[in-house]
């Protein structure tokens, strides 16, 4: 279990996380997800003791991650973002030293290696160095290396982030089945929304240091309306389209981006014919739709106002933002 | 106790196997010495200086050439320690606590690595003493430097430095000596390496050191022969002391004087002592949580 109290960290004056709170339950597959520089890796480097909290308070597994480090270092599993694995030293090496660290006796080393090499798939290869691994086959040695001593709680920093399709699903496979196996809490940061919607049971959206939103998947989806519609209009002309459809009841929020109006509704198949009437009546015409059901991109755009995985502070960010027409309802 | 025994196991183990994996890496590091050998010992030979050439001492009656050499000996013996020593033996001796003292900070500097490459993250998010950290770094050091040492005794040896051991004990003496000297520098370093995050700002503080302390010590010089400033700097260097350990038991052989040899050992053990204590409590400062 991972308990969070309005836990705060600066950096001289930015405040890279700024007053989180949640709760991981035991056994509980928790996503964070967040644009570039949200304070995702900054929470799990507190939450895995390599940080101290400017203010708040962290436990996990019961223990203080200030006062009670010692205990917490000894049950967790951290897979780093960034790829820490010796180069000089073959895959079996590297494990053979986070045993090592972990004080595993030599024998259950053994084995557990051969069983964490086998499941990334890293058998044949763990007599060669790492030097002469692919960037997704070190990463998969990461995160051998993250599993090896079996920890309570494991923390994923973009545990997927460069590998191929395959890799990737069975990665996830083998995520799913250690929670379901053995109980195993994992937390995980990932910028693939459709892993962490299929995935996660629940997700927790940060941006600028704050939590946005948290819940499961479904319930985030279910509280943006039922639909997502998009519209193409023939020659817009003079009308102000974005007030038009503003003016729509079902309508909760429109965006304008790359000529497609993205419409939030409450009720598509019911609205849809309303929103159509009224661009006819003002002489709009409209010359594509496309309806569907919402993800956790569209999830992600709404509580953040951008998308995952634009650069902060890009040109066409901006422009997008301005853009966005919020509609409030009561 | 066992979990300890594990976790230096691992490190040390680590550190080993990059050092023996890197054969370029080893290579230069020992080439560097052999150039100086080769640079400073071969072709600045100070005993040539003395030289004359032998049609000019064939004209010279043999009272006069007998005194000349004569007073040339007791020249050498007062700059070198002892009589009948050639520039290359003198100084080839120096160069041992002068690869100690590079491999120490090639270890300094690979803390900078460790922690730029995230690897030293690893490590701080693992269940280990924060010390073991630190030790592990200084034992591999003090194996790696007194195995280099050893191995540019025997090039030495081999481009003709004549050794002379004064007792069954000068060997274990001199490797003491610098195993000491290692465990001083390797411990200064490392908590350089620690303390002095950003990899450039340590590069600028190590080549800061090196220099003084290689040149302002007897390594490579008699300090007789340095101005009365330098002398002074190179009379509170751990590696004149260190030095001249080494040549009391390795090279004067019945000249070396056992309790200047004792009086050396002692200063360089202060000194390893002093910067291991100051070294640990440095850097377990360095390595607390940001
Ligand atoms: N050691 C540090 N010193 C100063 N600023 C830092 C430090 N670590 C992180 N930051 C800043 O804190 C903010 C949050 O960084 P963090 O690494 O937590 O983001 P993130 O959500 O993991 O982003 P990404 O998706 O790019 O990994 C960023 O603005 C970053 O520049
Ligand atoms: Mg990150």
């Amino acid at each position: 279990m991972i308990v969070t109290e309005g836990l705060v960290k600066t950096f001289g004056k930015l405040v890279a996380v700024d007053g989180v709170s949640f709760t991981v339950n035991d056994g509980e597959l928790f996503g964070f997800l967040g644009p570039n520089g949200a304070g995702k890796t900054t929470t799990i480097n507190i939450l895995t003791t390599l940080m101290r909290p400017t203010s708040g308070r962290a436990l996990v597994g019961g223990y203080d991650v200030v006062s009670e480090a010692e205990k917490v270092r000894r049950i967790v599993g951290l897979v780093p973002q960034d790829i820490t694995v010796d180069d000089d030293l073959t895959g079996w090496e590297n494990l053979m030293l986070q045993a090592g660290l972990y004080h595993i006796p030599r024998s259950e080393a053994r084995r557990r290696a051969a069983e964490v090499l086998e499941l990334v798939g890293l058998s044949d290869a763990a007599g060669r160095r790492v030097e002469t691994y692919s960037g997704g086959m070190r990463k998969r040695l990461e995160l051998a290396a993250g599993l090896l001593h079996d920890p309570e709680i494991l923390f994923l920093d973009e545990p997927t982030l460069g590998l191929d399709v395959q890799t990737r699903a069975a990665i996830w496979e083998y995520i799913t089945r250690l929670r379901r196996e053995l109980g195993m809490t994992v937390f995980l940061t990932t910028h693939y929304m459709d892993e962490a919607d299929s995935l996660c049971e629940r997700v927790a959206i940060i941006d600028r240091g704050k939590i946005r939103a948290l819940g499961t998947p479904s319930d985030l989806k279910a509280s943006l309306g039922g639909s997502i519609i998009d519209l193409e209009i023939v020659n817009g002309g003079s009308a102000d389209v974005m007030s038009i459809l503003g003016r729509v009841d079902a309508v909760r929020r429109v965006s304008l981006a790359d000529g497609v109006y993205r419409l939030s509704v409450d009720n598509g198949e019911e609205g849809l014919p309303a929103i159509l009437e009224n661009l006819l009546r003002s002489g709009v015409r409209v010359s594509r739709v496309v309806m569907r059901k919402p993800t956790l991109d569209e999830v992600f755009l709404e509580y953040t106002g951008r998308k995952l995985r634009d650069e902060t502070g890009s040109w066409e960010e901006a422009f997008r933002q301005r853009m966005i027409v919020r509609r409030m309802r009561t | 106790m066992m979990n300890l025994l594990m976790e230096l196991q691992a490190l040390v183990g680590r550190e080993l196997r990059k050092w023996v994996r890197s054969p370029f890496l080893l290579f230069m590091t020992m080439v560097q010495p052999v150039i100086w050998m080769g640079l400073f010992g071969k072709a600045f030979n100070l005993t040539a200086i003395l030289n004359i050439s032998d049609d000019v001492l064939a004209q010279l009656p043999p009272y006069i050439t007998s005194q000349l050499g004569e007073a040339f000996n007791s020249i050498m013996a007062s700059l070198l320690g002892a009589s009948g020593l050639d520039y290359f033996t003198y100084m080839s001796v120096g160069m041992l606590s002068i690869v100690v003292l590079f491999t120490s900070m090639s270890t300094g500097m690979s803390v900078a690595w460790d922690r730029r490459l995230g690897f030293l993250n690893k490590l701080l998010a693992a269940p280990i003493k924060r010390g073991t950290i630190i030790f592990s770094k200084v034992l591999s050091s003090v194996i790696r430097s007194v195995v280099q040492a050893l191995m540019v005794m025997a090039i030495s040896i081999a481009f003709g430095a004549r050794y002379s051991l004064s007792s069954p004990i000068s060997l274990p003496a001199a490797l003491a000596s610098l195993f000491l000297l290692s465990l001083g520098l390797s411990s200064l370093f490392v908590s350089l390496g620690v303390r002095l995050k950003s990899w450039e700002s340590q590069m600028a503080v190590m080549n800061l050191l090196n220099l003084p302390l290689m040149f302002a010590s007897n390594a490579l010089y008699p300090i007789r022969m340095m101005p009365s400033w330098l002398q002074s700097i190179a009379s509170v260097n751990p590696i004149s002391y260190a030095v001249d350990a080494v040549r009391q038991s390795l090279l004067y052989g019945p000249a070396a004087d056992p309790s200047k040899l004792l009086l050396d050992l002692g200063a360089v053990a202060v000194f390893a002592a002093a910067f291991t204590a100051i070294g640990v409590l440095i850097a377990d400062r360095g390595l607390r949580r940001g």
